[in-house]
């Protein structure tokens, strides 16, 4: 049985005719699953490269090149919570934040809640420099995040 | 200095200052009508070249020049790709520019793929930036909606496609060669160069690849005309037959340490003084500033009390043109973002936060970068442990010298980004490693795991 639902599938054509070739759309299939799933099984990576004529190991090697996608194995949280600790961000406080998280949620960096709720991460510059520091909700910036600020932010997503 | 206007940046505090309807009211979509109708696509090069706009991006090469290089005559497609894979630490002029006012920057790619014969451009976007790519899908579906973007734009016979598409969070995509492999959907691996892009580039067609500010300069140039771009900023140094002038506005970005972190644009030339502390309200907590990064991460450190040779001006007096941090050993302007570091913080640990950037974001292609900038984060590493020994620092001088495309090792320049940092941290702050060294003092942040390399 398929993983991928067939519209999902159709998402994933609608980019073809944009680009000259279908390679391309590799990125923007793996974030469609991605945003779906919440993760790129071994089964999604060969239907994806089924309708990109790609061979499966084109479509792991692009995706596994960024280490934003999880592959195998790995699963997201419903939110990912990126905790940026590029220069700016650091020298405002970064790691403590970072810390600071770990110790709210119960997870180092790189990991799930046991609630499947969280995903916490650290980023590496987040370009909300005017606002560090910053996190990052999904791909929403969340700027001037103290200590406080971080554990709103984290009772409001555990509501949801 | 009389008080400038910000020209680039001037729509940004409008209401719905993304929307096409106030971009019109504005004058917005004028240019490029006019263009269209008026002018052949090299005329428009023709002013972009004369005007004396240099990328923005980092590198600073000459823009009109590199649209040149595109092959006469060629029966196409050729593509503009637009980099907004901006990634340098500290640096977000674009975000700026593609969250409040995304048309100043469509009407450039207009402008620009009608200058190169291009009928399709590639708008690259890191992933991070959500709410920019959100503001210009809605920017781009108002285009389309209004004719400015599809087949025959205006009546004027000229077809053009924009393609929004989104990076996956990696620095290499916003090298030019590794932005166009991420592209075509592989690997962000930078491409030995030649072929330039320009000959061979996305799709193997000829491609230009432009930066987000570039291109924003690009509709204030043809709508302002070259002599105004060309009013603003530092012409050529004499004393520098390399220097190709450092013309118009600029977007600097200051953070780190300041009362007010911002995104401001002012002419060219701007010393590293006034723009903390006139602009960015002054370090922070009425602290004294150490050291300061004039443009990114890759360019290197600035000591602020160091004197500048037979003068009473210190590094911290620096104009930031694309000549002015070369002269004090650092590697250029780069993108022209300003991160100050107060006087209580240690360099260890900045130097260590820097490494550990470059370690993480490097490709893993070239074995010089890839092994090299995990050397130089493991000795700070070691150094912010209180582990450091006494040759620590000269081989870290000697790793950052020997990776990079300067030695000819690398296939891009992440390598030499990496070390110049490097260089200019433990040259110009030399006593404070050493004493490091000697005394065996740990970080404060030498237990925590946040400043582990990876988990």
């Amino acid at each position: 049985m398929s993983v991928l639902s067939e519209d999902l599938k159709n998402r994933i054509r609608a980019f073809i005719p944009k680009y000259p070739r279908k390679q391309a759309v590799t990125l923007p299939a793996l974030h469609l699953v991605h945003d779906e799933l919440r993760t790129v099984s071994n089964e999604a990576i060969v239907e994806i490269a089924e309708i990109l004529e790609l061979h499966p190991s084109e479509v792991n090697d692009t995706m596994t090149f960024y280490a934003f996608f999880k592959g195998e194995g790995e699963k997201l949280g419903t939110t990912r919570f990126w905790v940026c600790r590029g220069l700016a961000c650091m020298l405002r406080g970064a790691y403590e934040l970072i810390e600071h998280c770990e110790d709210k949620l119960g997870v180092h960096c790189g990991h799930t809640t046991p609630d499947g709720k969280i995903t916490l991460e650290f980023a590496e510059c987040i370009g909300a420099c005017d606002g560090a520091p910053a996190c990052l909700v999904n791909d929403v910036h969340a700027m001037n995040v103290t200590p406080e600020k971080a554990d709103q932010l984290i009772t409001e997503l555990k509501l949801k | 200095m009389p008080t400038y206007e910000p020209v680039l940046l001037a729509r940004i505090n409008k209401p719905n200052s993304g929307k096409l309807e106030g971009y019109r009211a504005d004058g917005g979509y004028a240019t490029v009508e006019r263009a269209l109708k008026e002018l052949k696509p090299i005329d428009v090069v023709t002013q972009v070249k004369d005007s004396g706009l240099r990328g923005r991006g980092g590198a600073g090469f000459p823009c009109g020049l590199k649209w040149t290089f595109l092959p006469k005559d060629h029966p196409g497609p050729i593509y503009l790709c637009v980099n907004a894979d901006e990634s340098e630490p500290c640096t977000y002029n674009n975000r700026i520019l593609m969250e409040k006012d995304p048309h100043q920057v469509l009407e450039g790619i207009m402008l620009a793929c009608y200058a190169i014969r291009s009928q399709k451009a590639f708008f690259y976007v890191r992933y991070e930036y959500g709410d920019a790519f959100r503001a210009l899908e809605s920017a781009v579906a108002e285009m389309y909606a209004a004719g400015l973007l599809g087949k025959n734009i205006l009546g004027s016979g000229f077809d053009l496609d924009i393609v929004l598409h989104r990076g996956a969070g990696a620095y290499i995509c916003g090298e030019e060669t590794g932005l166009i492999e991420s592209l075509e959907g592989k690997r962000a691996w930078p491409r030995i160069k030649p072929p330039f892009p320009a000959i061979e580039g996305a799709f193997r067609k000829p491609t230009i690849v432009n930066n987000v500010e570039t291109l924003a300069c690009v509709t204030q140039i043809m709508k302002r005309g070259k002599e105004w771009f060309q009013s603003l900023g530092v012409p050529p140094d004499p004393k520098n037959p390399r220097d190709a002038g450092s013309y118009g506005p600029k977007l600097y970005t200051i953070a780190g340490h300041v009362e007010q972190p911002c995104c401001v644009e002012l002419p060219m030339g701007v010393t590293v003084r006034e723009l903390v502390e006139k602009h960015g309200g002054g370090v922070w907590k009425g602290r004294k500033a150490k050291a300061v990064n004039p443009g990114g991460l890759s360019m290197g450190y600035l000591n602020v009390n160091t004197k500048l040779k037979d003068s009473d001006l210190t590094e911290y007096d620096i104009p930031l043109d694309f000549n002015g941090p070369g002269r004090v050993q650092c590697l250029g302007l780069g993108t022209a973002a300003v991160t100050v570091i107060d006087d209580q913080t240690s360099m260890i640990d900045v130097l260590h936060n820097t490494c550990q950037f470059f370690s993480h974001e490097s490709c893993g292609q070239c074995t010089p970068c890839r092994e090299g900038t995990g050397w130089m984060l493991k000795i700070t590493d070691r150094l912010r442990r209180g582990l450091g020994r006494k040759e620590d620092l000269d081989v870290l001088v000697d790793v950052a010298d020997r990776i990079g495309i300067m030695p000819g090792t690398t296939i891009c320049g992440l390598a030499d980004g990496a070390g110049w940092p490097v260089k200019t941290a433990i040259r110009k702050f030399r006593e404070e490693f050493e004493a490091a060294i000697k005394s065996g003092a740990k970080s404060k942040y030498a237990k925590s795991l946040a400043m582990a390399g990876a988990h």
